[in-house]
């Protein structure tokens, strides 16, 4: 036999007692990878409005220690976000992701806001980014990398603030798989984040904040 | 790593004595239990979830090789590179290669049950490239050189004391006498101590929970997000994969990532999940250059259309851990490799043999706990039951134990014999148990009476009690 892979291949044939595939079978398997039929999805989300699945975003998230904001329109961010900063006693310091999203948010409104467009640095307390979709089942945010939205922001600073849309809340992670696949290409990450990061290594002790943020505050703005 | 498994018994013993882990594991058996039954109880299709959750991993079985290939041609057009590793060693060798190739001196790692499997630690260390686990469960056990005691908890065999001893020993640079009294307080110290290692990092190792057929992906699942700044920060990244970690599509893998958190920790989902296809874009501003997936045979191909295969179906959620009263009591360093716990009590002499790990699925109360909390309905005690044969047949099981089977085997095929003898032997020992009732010592079982009273037999066998049943009633309660 020739290399690993071969040899793996043939041992795997092996042990089920056949050869390759044939054509009909391996298109088979290929009609099944195309449909990206959706296997069983919990009620839980899926049965309510799009009201009840906002409400029940914010209850999961708030459930995992993710603090959540509502305000009625993109006017309404820049104040909430200075709001939970001096809350938090943090300074009114931010590291932002340069995505467009976020560009018909009146930051300059709040001039004590200071704000610097980029890639996060060690040294960024605090971070605000946008996201993709927001998965009601579980409180879940989905962020994807990409030139506007670098993966670090999300992990780097101290304080994780996420502006979210209302319509971008969806009932369940096959809902955010549809929307991602009608976008396009699949991002280097898809990063799913559920509350802060979080450590039970030491006597099941809960910490938050083990490498990734401390907190986690959501932004939630009424779009629909 | 040298496996010990040999020696489960006397590890065993040793690991009763110590009241330090012992006092872990009294947090570790109700904690994990409770978390999971709350988790389940929230979501009523769970039950068909598992269900759902079998059928997708059986499908992939059958048909591994093409989803395997097709995962390949995924990654490689996705712009990352698949390296097929039959063994331990061409899979050290491999990564080793690539941090070469990467010139890497320092590389961070996530939790990677196959990089301990693969003992990759030890390999590049001596290659002169430092590991640094960055988990916090990994990266205590490896500042003590030891290695991690549960799949998904790596220090659950520890206090916060001992924990606390070793950060003073390799935290020099800190203060000898400040306070380290709080779980909070020591995992701020990992957090910064580790934050300059993910910047300093070459090259980031992360493990895999599912490869993804249909996209090319990887997909970790992190609570402290370790795992992400281990891939994102470094120029490559090299993810280290089981072969049956595959799964066709994203809708899969998502059925599987339902049962996973809740089946491990009773949370309703990990803090992080996260998918990882290819290297970083053209305009992207960060992620890693470079993707490589070392994807693991070891031994697993083989057990294809035997009696263990139904062992590929396991996601490592180590909720047979949390729920074995064995693993509970002794803690994992007694199984003395790698996987640990029921699961590990059946896939350890899969891949170092019944002769090295025998000890393992006979150290089983058989409850069925194991197999009745498996998200994956894996027959676990049926498994070990298996093993056992196997020793049996090559008669690796201790002697005395063969020969009184043997002995047993025959007076039970032979009804009348076993009758005659069990009710000589009961009315013998009966009589020996005297007024008590009991023996303090017996010939032949002192590993039984050494720690309690065996109770002598008491009245009528069984049988004789059949016998009487089924002879005609007494006339008086015939009739009404």
């Amino acid at each position: 036999m020739s290399d690993p892979r071969d040899q793996i291949l043939g041992s795997i044939r092996a042990g089920l007692g056949r050869g390759r595939l044939g054509g009909t079978e391996s298109e088979a398997l290929e009609a099944r990878l195309a449909a990206h039929r959706r296997n069983r999805v919990p009620a839980r989300a899926a049965a309510l409005d799009h009201a009840g699945q906002v409400a029940l975003f914010i209850a999961m998230a708030q459930e995992v220690d993710a603090t959540v904001a509502r305000v009625a329109a993109a006017a309404a961010v820049p104040g909430a976000v200075a709001d939970y900063l001096s809350g938090q006693n943090l300074p009114a310091r931010l590291v932002m992701a340069p995505d467009p999203q976020l560009d018909d948010i009146p930051w300059n409104e709040r001039p004590l806001l200071d704000i610097r467009k980029g890639i996060a640095a060690d040294d960024d307390a605090a971070g605000l980014t946008g996201c993709f979709a927001a998965i009601a089942e579980t409180g879940t945010l989905m962020l994807l990398s990409g030139p506007e939205s670098p993966t670090r922001n999300n992990f780097l600073p101290d304080t994780h603030v996420v502006v979210l849309r209302a319509s971008q809340v969806v009932a369940a992670y096959e809902d955010g798989w549809d929307r991602l696949r009608l976008r396009g290409t699949m991002p280097r990450t898809v990063n799913f984040i559920t509350g802060p990061s979080r450590t039970g290594d030491i006597e099941q002790r809960l910490v938050l904040g083990a490498h990734g943020p401390r907190r986690l505050h959501i932004v939630l703005v009424e779009d629909a | 790593m040298q496996a010990t498994s040999r020696a489960f018994k006397a590890n065993a013993h040793r690991a009763l004595g110590n009241p330090e882990l012992q006092r872990a594991m009294g947090m570790m058996r109700t904690g994990f239990p409770e978390r999971r039954a709350v988790a389940i109880a929230r979501l009523p299709e769970f039950e068909a979830l598992r269900d759902d959750g079998i059928a997708i991993k059986n499908h992939v079985l059958a048909h591994l090789d093409f989803y395997l290939e097709t995962f390949e041609k995924n990654v490689i057009a996705q712009g990352g590179k698949v390296h097929w590793c039959r063994t331990a060693q061409e899979a050290r060798e491999t990564v080793l290669a690539l941090c070469r190739e990467h010139g890497a001196r320092t590389v961070t790692k996530g939790k990677s049950m196959i990089g301990e499997e693969i003992a990759i630690n030890e390999f590049l260390e001596a290659n002169a490239i430092t590991p640094v686990e960055t988990d916090l469960g990994e990266y205590i056990v490896q500042i003590r050189h030891e290695t991690p005691s549960h799949i998904i908890a790596p220090a659950v065999h520890l206090v916060k004391e001992q924990v606390a001893e070793s950060f003073r020993a390799a935290h020099r640079d800190l203060p000898h006498d400040r306070a380290l009294d709080e779980a909070r307080v020591l995992c701020d110290e990992a957090r910064s101590v580790l934050r300059r290692q993910f910047l300093a990092a070459d090259v980031g190792i992360t493990g895999a929970n599912f490869l993804v057929a249909e996209t090319g992906s990887s997909i970790i699942v992190t609570n402290e997000g370790n795992g992400d700044l281990t891939q994102t920060l470094p120029k490559a990244h090299i993810v280290l994969a089981s072969l049956e970690k595959i799964v066709p599509t994203l809708e899969d893998a998502t059925t599987l990532l339902r049962l996973l958190a809740r089946s491990a920790t009773g949370q309703e989902f990990s803090t992080y999940t996260t998918v990882s296809t290819g290297p970083r874009r053209a305009a992207d501003p960060d992620g890693p250059a470079a993707y490589h997936v070392v994807l693991l045979d070891n031994g697993r191909s083989a057990l294809l259309g035997g009696e263990f295969q139904d062992m590929l179906r396991c996601i490592r959620c180590a909720a047979c851990l949390n729920h074995c009263p064995v693993y509970g009591a002794v803690g994992g360093h007694a199984y003395g490799w790698v996987y640990s716990g029921p699961m590990g009590a059946v896939l350890t002499p899969t891949l170092i043999g019944i002769e090295e790990a025998g000890q393992l699925p006979n150290a089983s109360t058989f409850c069925g706990r194991c197999e009745s909390v498996c998200p994956m309905r894996i027959p676990l005690p049926k498994m070990m039951r298996q093993w056992r044969e196997r020793e049996f047949a090559k008669k690796l099981s201790p002697k005395a134990q063969r020969w009184g089977l043997a002995l047993w085997a025959y007076v039970a095929k032979r009804p009348t014999l076993y009758r005659a003898a069990s009710a000589a032997a009961s009315r013998v020992l009966g009589f020996m148990g005297g007024a008590r009732g009991r023996f303090r010592s017996l010939p032949l079982a002192s590993g039984w009476t050494d720690m309690r009273d065996m109770p002598a037999p008491e009245g009528k066998s069984f049988m004789t009690l059949w016998a009487e049943r089924r002879k005609p009633a007494p006339r008086q309660a015939a009739t009404p």
